[in-house]
């Protein structure tokens, strides 16, 4: 057992974890039964920790496509694209997503996490400097270890910080390679772009964006955050993975630099892996081809964002700074983010724990991903159960908090004469969701009932 | 501007009692993680407390040698002084 000493500390808390018979970085789904249900120890799941940002993983042109593609070209193409050659779908598939981002080079790897070791560790040599955001995902971290390159990291989301790092590397020799993500996996914040190119353009830098998260996700036709913040041009390379919105697996990686395909014999997490089998291929194709065809996947998705986290915040809990399709509660600490997870699996929704050092700030945090394919009424369960336990943990309060969206009141109803800004708001709301009543609104509805007898005049009441 | 180790010792154990949030007896032989407890991405993110206090950067790689407090002030003051 010598060799494995060094893990005793980890190993101590992994097997407390598995003692209690619910451990989060250990879950098994008997059987998966749709983008947004499974069974896990025989009963039906609610599924809100998947990163199944479109849906798309049971789209019946999706799985056609695999099915036909493994009918015709097998299983698996058991080599790597350098030594035993690429198959006709890899290359179309990079011509597709090479015209989806309007860039001329396009390069597919296995996973999203190789795409970050390939590119990180190829594009910048011994000589270069590599500047990450101090929240990157770790395979940005460990594709910098790859390489030869220098690498310091600047605060999250912090442009004023990274123009100090490349002040301070002025005037040192090397290319200055700057890589931030578009949606951060972990509190679902975005990285403040334009600023970013500012400093870029100042410094003479590259700049690498990672839209794992974003793609699918944010712009106008869902390309990510360079292109919602208006930036593509000046982003270098974009970097990106097919096992999120796409539903598949692998990464990729764009751009418009002269040159680019040498990477193909340089990378080597590109040249000594094996490639995609040709059901991945087909059905990552046909994913995208869905993506652009389908916005109101986005707008659903969105919907479905700014539902969950609006209604995670007004119950009181601490959330990311934006909505988006990662939506975080802030635990207090490790134990009752382990306890929160537990009850909410227990009572049927699975989402995921997320501890230091993968999150920022050392934050324990319970975290979510919400999915186009999740319907009102499941987002509003999802809710009702967060709700429920967080009273039960006595980490929300008992009645409701005074909700954000009392702070916008908009609507002026006819025939009434509203109190005061809580009444306007509790109303509105009300009002939005008269046609999809929850059992977290009717709450909401009884506890105005009882506080406010005199106002609590709404449509259809009696 | 130049800085004397002295000035850098005292600017590390700071910055380290303030990540901390606690009362601690540090010296050159302090451990930073075993001793500490400090995760890996705790130290880099105190690390950046004393990268701004110095105007320099700290290269990883340079991090991940660092394991006692003395380590870390040689690296600091390797770098400051360096140039």
């Amino acid at each position: 057992m010598a060799l494995f000493d060094k893990y005793a500390p980890l190993m101590g808390q992994f097997e407390s974890l598995e003692s209690t018979g619910y451990n989060p970085f250990n879950v098994s789904f008997d059987r998966v039964l749709s983008p947004t249900e499974g069974m896990i120890a025989g009963r039906r799941i609610l599924l809100l920790g998947t990163n199944n940002y479109l849906g798309l993983t049971y789209d019946p042109d999706v799985i056609d496509a695999a099915v036909a593609a493994t009918r015709n070209l097998g299983a698996g193409t058991t080599g790597s694209r350098v030594a035993n050659g690429s198959y006709g779908g890899h290359r179309q598939l990079e011509r597709h997503l090479a015209d989806f981002y309007g860039r001329r080079h396009c390069m597919v790897f296995s996973t999203g996490y190789q795409a970050n070791l390939g590119i990180l560790s190829a594009l910048a040599g011994k000589d270069d400097h590599l500047i990450l955001d101090a929240d990157s995902h770790a395979s940005i971290y460990d594709g910098s270890r790859l390489g030869h390159a220098q690498v310091t990291r600047f605060r999250h989301n912090d442009p004023d910080d990274l123009d100090n790092r490349l002040r301070r590397l002025a005037d040192t020799p090397g290319d200055k390679v700057i890589v931030v993500e578009g949606i951060y996996s972990m509190l679902g914040d975005t990285a403040p772009l334009r600023e970013f190119v500012e400093v870029k353009r100042k410094w003479g830098a590259y700049l690498v964006v990672d839209e794992a998260h974003s793609l699918g996700v944010l712009g106008r036709t869902g390309r990510g955050l360079a292109e919602a913040a208006g930036v593509e041009d000046e982003v270098d390379f974009i970097v990106g993975t097919f096992s999120k919105s796409l539903g598949g697996i692998g990464g990729f990686c764009v751009s418009d630099m002269d040159g680019f395909d040498i990477l193909r014999v340089a990378s080597r997490p590109y040249m000594f892996t094996a490639s995609l089998p040709p059901a991945v291929v087909a059905a990552v194709t046909e994913a995208l081809n869905q993506l652009r065809h389908r916005p109101a996947l986005r707008q659903q998705l969105m919907d479905n964002a700014r539902r969950f986290h609006a209604g995670l915040g007004d119950l009181g809990f601490q959330v990311g700074p934006e909505a988006s399709p990662v939506v975080s509660a802030i635990m207090p600490d490790p134990k009752t983010a382990f306890a929160f997870w537990t009850r909410l699996l227990e009572a049927g929704l699975y989402t995921n724990v997320s501890l230091p050092p993968a999150t920022p700030k050392g934050l324990a945090l319970l975290r979510s991903s919400v999915s186009a394919a999740h319907s009102r009424s499941q987002i509003d369960h999802a809710l009702s159960l967060f709700a429920d336990t967080g009273r039960e943990l006595g980490l929300i309060p008992a009645e409701p908090a005074i909700p954000t969206w009392v702070k916008h009141p908009t609507a002026n109803l006819a025939g009434t004469e509203p109190q005061d800004a809580l009444a306007i708001g509790f109303r509105n709301q009300l009002l939005a969701r008269l046609a999809a009543p929850s059992k977290a609104m009717a709450k909401y509805y009884s506890a105005f009932r009882r506080q406010s007898p005199g106002r609590a005049r709404i449509v259809g009441d009696k | 501007m130049q800085n004397s180790a002295e000035q850098i010792r005292s600017l590390v154990f700071d910055a380290l009692r303030a990540a901390l949030e606690r009362p601690v007896e540090l010296s050159d032989d302090t451990n930073i993680t075993e001793g500490l407890g400090l995760d890996s991405v705790a130290v880099m993110d105190f690390v950046m407390e004393i990268e701004d206090a110095l105007d320099i950067s700290i290269p990883l790689d340079r991090i991940a040698e660092v394991k006692t407090v003395g380590d870390l002030v040689a690296a600091a003051q390797d770098l400051k002084g360096g140039h």
